[in-house]
C-alpha cells in the first residue's frame, strides 16, 4: 500500500539497457528529477550515463558526499554515529549466527522421514522460529536507532540541519526523485541520516535495485551462491516502508536459484504475508494505492516454492 | 561402455615408430581418461620411476617399457578433480636423476623448484587466479620493520585499490608472505576477489621469517613479535579497524602452526584464522611424534590444545589436501576446534602439500573469514 496516491516505480537493474526513461515518459514526468546515488559511495557523482539517459534534467543530491561534510564538521556526532554502526554490525553478526542454526534445523527437518502430520507441524514450527528471529532482529535494530535518535536528535544539529534545508529546497523543486542501487546498507544509512523520507511526500519516485529495496518495509540481503557456500537470506533492517506488502529481490536472474523449490519456499514462507518479488534486469512495475500496474517481467515467488510472472492491472 | 585406454589401443595395434610418433603428437600427457591417468615417457633409460606426493599410494611406481621401443608408460587410478604433482626418476647406468615430465607443460613452482602437474578429470584452474583486466589493482609496498626481539624484518604490505586514509580496513597477516605472493598469485587473487565484492577492501601484511622452522613451530618470541610489535606498528601506520573480527592470521604448513599458536597465546586478539595444511603433529602417548625432533614443540603445543581446547579466535578456516599425510592431523583437529564455540569451516581437496592447493582454497577461505559486500550491493 502506498501512503498517498503518487506513483512509485520499482525497476530492475539500470546499468545496461535502462528502462527508467521509458517509465518516466509513461507517467508524464517531464520536469527535473533529483537523483540519489549514495549507494555508489565514492563513485556517487559518476552518473553521466544516468544523466544522459534522462535527458540532462537530473540533479544529484550527493548524499554520500554531504554525509562526509557532516562528519568532518561535526566530529562528535561522527564518532557517535560510527559507534552506532558498530553496534548494528554486532547485532547483524549475532543474528546471522543464530539464523544459520535455525536454517540448518529447518534443513534437517525437511529431510527427515516421519509421519506426515508430524513433519508438517515441525516444519511449520521451524519456519515460525526463523520468522520470530527475523522479527527479533528488526526490533533490535529499531531499538538501536530509537536510542540513538533520542540521544542525538541529529536532524537538529547545525551541520545536518543546514544540509537538510538545501535538500528540502532541491527536492521541492523537482517533479520526481530517482533512487539508484548500490550498497543497500550505505544507501539506507544516508537516507536515514538526512531524513529524506520527510521530503518525499507526494513525489513520484523511481527506484531500482538497492533503491527499490530501501523503499520497502524490510530489506532482505540474499544471494544463493556466494563463494563461501550456500548463502542464507537475512534481514538487514527496516526500509522506508513507502511500498508495503512486498519483499524486493533485485538481480534475481543470478542471485536466486528459482528452481530450488525447497529453498525458495523457505524464503517465501519466512517473509509471508509479504510477497517475494524477483526483479531481473528490465523488469518494472508501478505501485499506486496498493495496486500494481505496468508490470513487466517480475517474478512472484509463492509460499509453495513455485514461481510465476506477477500479474498486474493495466495502466 | 568404458572406452579402451589409448595406450592399450596403441599396444594392440602394434607400437611401430610411426604409430608412436603419432600417439605422442596427438595426445596431451598424462592422458586422462575418466578416472585413469596414463603417464608416458619417451626416451632412453634403464629404469623409469614415477615419483609423486600422494600419501596412501606407493610413492615410487615403475613405468613399463614397451619392448623394443623407447616408450614407457604407467596407468594409475586418479579420482576426478585431483591435482597430482610428480616427477620422473630416470636411471641410466649407475646414475639417476629426477626430472620434470618433458611431455607435460603443466608445472607447479615452489621454493625448491618445480614439479609436473597432472590435472585429473574435472579439475579446472580457478579463473579468479588469473589477472582480470577489469579488476583495479591494489599496490604492494615494501615493509621493513626493526623488531627489538627478532631483528630486522622485511615483507610487503598490500593496499587495496582506492585505498583512502579516511577509511578503516581489516588486516590480514600472512606467514611466508613472499611465497604466497610468488606461488599462489595472492596479489592477483586479492585484486580479483575485492573487485568481485567477495572480500572487503583489506590490508594484507605479507611477512617472512629468516628461520621459519624455528620461529613458526610454536615459538613464544614469534607470537610476541607478531602481536605486540608488528600489529601495533601496523595500527600506527595504517587505518585499521580495531576489532578482532577485522584481524586475521594465516599460513600454510608450519606457517599455519605459527598462525594458530600465535592466536592461542593471544586469545581474542586475532578473530580470523586461515590455516592451510597445518603441520599439527600430536601424540596420544609419549612426547615424540614419528615426524622427528623438528616437530617436538609443535607436538607439545597441539597436545596442550587437545587436552584443553580453548576458543582463541572467532572463525577458523582449515583446509588440507587428502593426498598429504597431514590430512590425519587436520581432520583430528576439527572436532576439537568445534567444541570451543569457534565457528569452524573445514575444506578438503584432492590435492597435496603444495602451493597450488593453497592457492585454490584462497577464495573460499578468505570470503568466509572476511565476507565482502556481495550480499549488500545490488546495482
Amino acid at each position: 500500500m502506498v501512503a498517498a496516491s503518487r506513483a512509485i516505480v520499482l525497476l530492475g537493474a539500470q546499468r545496461f539497457n535502462p528502462t527508467l526513461g521509458e517509465a518516466a515518459d509513461e507517467l508524464g514526468v517531464r520536469g527535473k528529477i533529483a537523483t540519489i546515488t549514495a549507494g555508489w559511495q565514492e563513485r556517487e557523482t559518476e552518473d553521466d550515463d544516468l544523466r544522459e539517459h534522462l535527458g540532462e534534467r537530473t540533479i544529484n543530491l550527493r548524499l554520500h558526499a554531504r554525509a562526509d561534510v557532516i562528519f568532518r564538521e561535526d566530529p562528535e556526532f561522527r564518532d557517535a554515529h560510527r559507534a552506532r554502526q558498530a553496534l548494528l554490525r554486532h547485532r547483524q553478526d549475532f543474528y546471522r549466527i543464530r539464523l544459520e542454526h535455525e536454517l540448518a534445523a529447518q534443513h534437517v527437518i525437511r529431510n527427515r522421514v516421519a509421519p506426515a502430520e508430524i513433519l508438517a507441524e515441525e516444519s511449520r514450527a521451524s519456519i515460525q522460529s526463523i520468522r520470530d528471529l527475523d522479527r527479533w532482529h528488526l526490533e533490535q535494530c529499531s531499538h538501536v536507532r530509537r536510542d540513538f535518535e533520542e540521544k542525538w536528535k541529529w536532524v537538529e544539529r547545525d551541520a545536518i540541519a543546514k544540509q537538510r534545508a538545501e535538500l528540502q529546497k532541491i527536492i521541492g523543486d523537482v517533479d520526481a526523485v530517482a533512487i539508484a542501487g548500490g550498497h543497500v546498507a550505505i544507501l539506507l544509512n544516508r537516507l536515514e541520516l538526512f531524513g529524506i523520507a520527510d521530503f518525499l511526500k507526494g513525489k513520484t519516485l523511481f527506484a531500482w535495485c538497492a533503491g527499490a529495496m530501501a523503499l520497502s518495509e524490510r530489506v532482505i540481503l540474499f544471494h544463493d551462491t556466494p563463494p563461501q557456500g550456500p548463502g542464507a537470506a537475512e534481514v538487514l533492517d527496516a526500509g522506508l516502508g513507502l511500498v508495503k506488502g512486498i519483499v524486493v529481490l533485485p538481480q534475481s536472474e543470478f542471485r536466486i536459484k528459482l528452481d530450488d523449490t525447497a529453498r525458495v519456499r523457505t524464503m517465501a514462507q519466512r517473509f509471508a504475508p509479504s510477497t517475494c518479488l524477483g526483479m531481473p534486469a528490465r523488469s518494472r512495475m508501478t505501485v499506486r494505492r496498493n495496486r500494481y500496474s505496468h508490470v513487466h517481467d517480475i517474478v512472484q515467488i509463492a509460499v509453495d516454492g513455485t514461481h510465476a510472472p506477477l500479474a498486474g492491472e493495466a495502466a | 561402455m568404458i572406452a579402451p585406454l589409448k595406450i592399450d589401443q596403441l599396444l594392440k595395434a602394434g607400437p611401430t615408430k610411426s604409430r608412436i610418433d603419432a600417439f605422442i603428437a596427438e595426445n596431451k600427457f598424462p592422458i586422462v581418461q575418466g578416472e585413469q591417468a596414463t603417464f608416458v615417457f619417451r626416451g632412453q633409460a634403464d629404469k623409469l620411476i614415477l615419483r609423486h606426493w600422494i600419501y596412501g599410494l606407493e610413492s615410487a611406481n615403475e613405468l613399463q617399457r614397451v619392448p623394443e621401443t623407447d616408450l614407457w608408460h604407467l596407468t594409475l587410478d586418479v579420482p576426478p578433480r585431483s591435482r597430482v604433482e610428480y616427477k620422473y626418476e630416470i636411471h641410466r647406468g649407475s646414475k639417476s636423476k629426477w626430472i620434470e615430465d618433458p611431455l607435460n607443460p603443466n608445472r607447479a613452482r615452489d621454493p625448491f623448484g618445480a614439479n609436473s602437474v597432472l590435472q585429473g578429470e574435472g579439475y579446472e584452474l580457478p579463473e579468479w587466479t588469473n589477472p582480470d583486466p577489469e579488476a583495479r589493482p591494489g599496490i604492494l609496498e615494501p615493509l621493513k620493520f626493526d623488531s627489538p626481539t627478532v631483528g630486522e624484518r622485511h615483507g610487503h604490505i598490500y593496499l587495496p585499490a582506492r585505498f583512502r586514509r579516511s577509511r578503516q580496513y581489516p588486516l590480514l597477516v600472512v606467514h611466508d608472505g613472499s611465497d604466497y605472493l610468488k606461488y599462489t598469485q595472492m596479489k592477483t587473487v586479492l585484486d580479483n576477489l575485492i573487485h568481485r565484492l567477495e572480500i572487503p577492501d583489506i590490508i594484507v601484511a605479507f611477512t617472512d621469517s629468516s628461520d621459519r622452522l624455528r620461529e613458526y613451530g610454536n615459538d613464544v618470541t614469534h607470537a610476541h613479535f607478531v602481536t605486540e610489535e608488528l600489529l601495533p606498528e601496523l595500527q600506527r601506520l595504517l587505518p585499521l579497524i580495531d576489532r578482532p573480527q577485522a584481524r586475521g592470521l594465516m599460513g600454510a604448513s608450519f606457517g599455519a602452526v605459527a598462525a594458530f599458536s600465535t592466536a592461542w597465546r593471544y586469545p581474542r586478539v586475532w578473530g580470523r584464522l586461515l590455516l592451510q595444511s597445518g603441520s599439527f603433529a600430536f601424540t596420544d602417548i609419549g612426547k615424540r611424534n614419528h615426524r622427528g625432533p623438528l616437530f617436538d614443540r609443535v607436538v607439545e603445543f597441539i597436545n596442550n590444545f587437545r587436552d584443553q581446547p580453548t576458543a582463541m579466535s572467532e572463525r577458523v578456516f582449515v583446509s588440507c589436501g587428502v593426498y598429504e599425510s597431514l590430512i590425519y592431523e587436520n581432520r583430528s583437529l576439527i572436532p576439537l576446534l568445534e567444541t570451543t564455540g569457534m565457528e569452524v569451516k573445514f575444506v578438503e581437496a584432492r590435492d597435496g602439500h603444495n602451493w597450488e592447493n593453497w592457492r585454490d582454497r584462497l577464495r573460499e577461505g578468505l570470503s568466509w573469514l572476511f565476507p565482502g559486500p556481495l550480499m549488500f550491493v545490488y546495482e
